[in-house]
């Protein structure tokens, strides 16, 4: 049986297409301003990619803030529902569930069977998302990838003192001006971004062991500060990360599917 | 004077209120040495009285300064005793949450 | 062509008494106002205005606040020299180099309010490049209680840059522009600056006019505030200072928000709500002069002191027409 997740984000969609409950494609597209043809643009090159007809997947599922636009998903699960579902798939251990995005970060507490206990969202502001790092190393005209390689060479502690990414953005540029060394720079950003990603977590309280997903995952200079920020916990970074809404929605297709 | 410093997200507003007039006529101030994340200090205020502020620095980073006492496990309510208000002997001190 | 203007970019001000007899001028005292976006200089001469500048804040606040100074002071000819008292306020206050003293920008502002509007003002709300702030204070403009935020750029100046830049609007023109509009919309869905760029744009790509982008972001802008401003409640009067007062998109929806009309300046009025922060600065530099000199008569045994402020001469400034 073959079903599919979509997860339609501010910046990106990401979909991924299961086989009888095992990955064959995942693809990930620009969300751009019309999602239902960016959701139906991904669904397509998934099933190109796995070598099917879309007109053979037999169910859908769609998450993230987009979700309601895709009329032709049957499911429509929560962000959480589906982080939920995909990291206890993934990681069946985890406790604390921990995704940043472009435009949100989530933290979801799991109890015994991967069920949700609790979550908190940083919403509308983009100083705790991923947004944050972005807009910070186009100020630095560095890509994503290079801005989060250096961090990790920084040798000094820098402090931002701008909180929100509008002030931070001239705040870098000072920096810049200062000729701090890049890398301290990009360290404080990603120290002040994990800042504010710690307090949504620290809502739910922190319990081992701590999984990390989404697009932010991928920045090992982000993980890095994050770590600090909650005191240390080791964080264990989800496969695929940038999937997980994604996964986790297919799954839940997957479970309906056999459900009904 | 009263000061309120906080901080607002998607689940509302949070504050931390200082009464200045209790706050001044108090010696004490332990509510320096009681916050783990020295987000108090004693300054003279603009009508020369030494109260307690919180810092300039602090004062952008509440949110995340604030959470380690305030945020454990979902916080408290009002019954929750942060070491903060907990050792002010004036009664000046309060939080929002 | 528009790719090279800067829509963000406000006009500088200056004002000087005029007809000043500069043999009049002493007894200077200065307020520097050095705010994360604008800085401002206000001299008053024996308490009365004689002088402001208002210009935007450089990578450096010292540089800032000497320019400020001169902005105001080079006109009539005074130099540093000639003040008794400075007092610097404002987010970079620690760094005027030569202020006898710094004052927090929530006791000048609401003391500066009092003097501008008179008072009757007992809430004002301080609308800066960085920050929102609202004040209670007495019929003195003494500060009773006070609530600010965290910073964050939505509902400040430095997000109206942002907005004007985004839409290609001059941003003396937002106000008035977010009222060309048939209907009110919904406010933008994203206070937050950085997501509200990109709601903007895909508003534009709907269709949506720049006034009704502008009408819907001004409304946001409101929204915030007023939010700001119900948790300390409103006491009447109500006054409106920082770069932000001059916006009317954004003070009009304020008032229909929270059901209050804030005093407004007559119309042939010098004053300036950017100023309130350096008007407030020069007052306390007035004061603390006075004290001075007069802990010094004392201890000298004269009596010679300087007069107070001469609120004879504020209303010839500003006719109170009470109300609005």
């Amino acid at each position: 049986m073959l079903v599919a997740g979509i997860d339609v984000g501010a910046k990106n969609v990401h979909a991924v297409l299961l086989r009888d409950g095992v990955p064959i494609a995942r693809v990930v597209v620009a969300s751009g301003f019309d999602h239902e043809g960016s959701a139906g643009r991904g669904l397509d090159e998934a099933a190109a990619l796995a070598g099917v007809r879309k007109e053979d997947i037999d169910r859908v599922a769609a998450t993230g803030a987009g979700r309601k636009a895709l009329v032709f998903a049957a499911d429509q699960p929560t962000e959480i529902a589906a982080d939920a579902r995909g990291a206890f798939a993934l990681f069946p251990p985890a406790r604390t569930v921990i995704d940043v995005g472009a435009d949100e970060a989530r933290a979801i507490r799991l109890g015994p069977g991967g069920k949700v206990v609790d979550f908190a969202i940083n919403e509308k502001c983009a100083a705790g998302a991923g947004a944050f790092v972005e807009a910070m190393s186009r100020a630095l005209e560095m890509s994503l990838e290079e801005f989060a390689r250096v961090s990790l060479d920084s040798t000094e502690v820098i402090p931002m003192n701008a909180q929100c990414t509008v002030f931070a953005e001239s705040e870098v540029v000072s920096l810049i001006h200062a000729n701090t060394p890049p890398a301290d720079i990009a360290r404080a950003v990603h120290d002040a971004m994990a800042g504010r990603v710690s307090t949504v977590v620290r809502r739910i309280g922190i319990e081992d062991p701590v999984v990390l997903g989404g697009g932010t995952a991928l920045n090992a200079g982000f993980v890095k500060s994050l770590s600090c920020a909650l005191g240390g916990v080791a964080i264990q970074v989800l496969g695929e990360a940038p999937y997980l809404g994604a996964h986790g929605a297919a799954l839940i297709a997957w479970d309906a599917a056999q459900g009904a | 004077m009263i000061a309120n410093y906080g901080y607002e997200d998607g689940s509302g507003f949070y504050y931390i209120t200082i009464d200045g007039d209790l706050c001044a006529v108090c010696s004490h101030r332990r509510c320096v040495e009681a916050c783990p994340q020295g987000v108090y200090a004693i300054e003279m205020d603009d009508y020369d009285e030494f109260v307690a502020v919180v810092t300039e620095a602090a004062r952008k980073r509440l949110r995340e300064l604030c959470s380690p006492c305030k945020g454990q496990n979902g916080g408290g309510g009002p019954q929750h005793r942060l070491p903060c208000t907990s050792a002010c002997p004036a009664g000046a001190l309060r939080h929002s949450w | 062509m528009d790719g090279q203007r800067e829509f963000w970019r406000w006009s500088e001000r200056s004002w000087q008494a005029p007809d000043l007899d500069r043999q009049a001028v002493t007894a200077v005292t200065a307020g520097i106002d050095v705010g994360s976006v604008s800085s401002q200089a206000v001299l008053l001469a024996g308490g009365r205005l004689v002088s402001f500048f208002s210009t935007r804040t450089g990578s450096s606040s010292p540089d800032s606040a000497v320019r400020a100074f001169k902005g105001a002071g080079e006109p009539l000819g005074i130099t540093l020299d000639d003040v008794s008292y400075t007092v610097g306020t404002g987010y970079g206050r620690v760094n005027v180099p030569f202020a006898d003293r710094t004052i927090t920008e929530i006791a000048c502002h609401a003391r500066g309010a009092n003097f501008m509007a008179g008072p009757a003002v007992r809430t004002i709300l301080d609308m800066g490049g960085q920050d929102c702030k609202v004040i209670r204070c007495d019929e003195r403009g003494k500060v009773l209680n006070f609530i600010m935020n965290d910073k964050c750029a939505a509902g400040t100046g430095r997000g109206m840059e942002v907005i004007a830049d985004v839409l290609s609007v001059p941003i003396e023109e937002i106000g008035r522009r977010s009222f060309e509009i048939d209907d009110e919309p919904p406010p933008v869905s994203n206070v937050c600056t950085v997501f509200a760029k990109s709601e903007a744009t895909s508003l534009l790509r709907a269709g949506w006019s720049v006034e009704r982008v502008l009408a819907a972001y001004c409304a946001a802008m409101a929204q915030r505030v007023a939010g700001l401003i119900e948790r300390m409640g409103v006491e009447r009067e109500f006054f409106i200072t920082g770069g932000i007062g001059k916006n009317v998109g954004v003070t009009r929806r304020i008032e229909r928000l929270i059901g209050v009309e804030a005093l407004r300046l007559p119309e042939d009025s010098v004053f300036d709500p950017q100023i309130a922060g350096a008007l407030g600065a020069a007052l306390f530099a007035h004061s603390l002069h006075r004290k001075r000199e007069k802990e010094r008569g004392v201890a000298a045994g004269a009596g010679a002191v300087m007069p107070p402020v001469d609120t004879a001469a504020r209303k010839d400034l500003w006719p109170p027409a009470a109300g609005r």
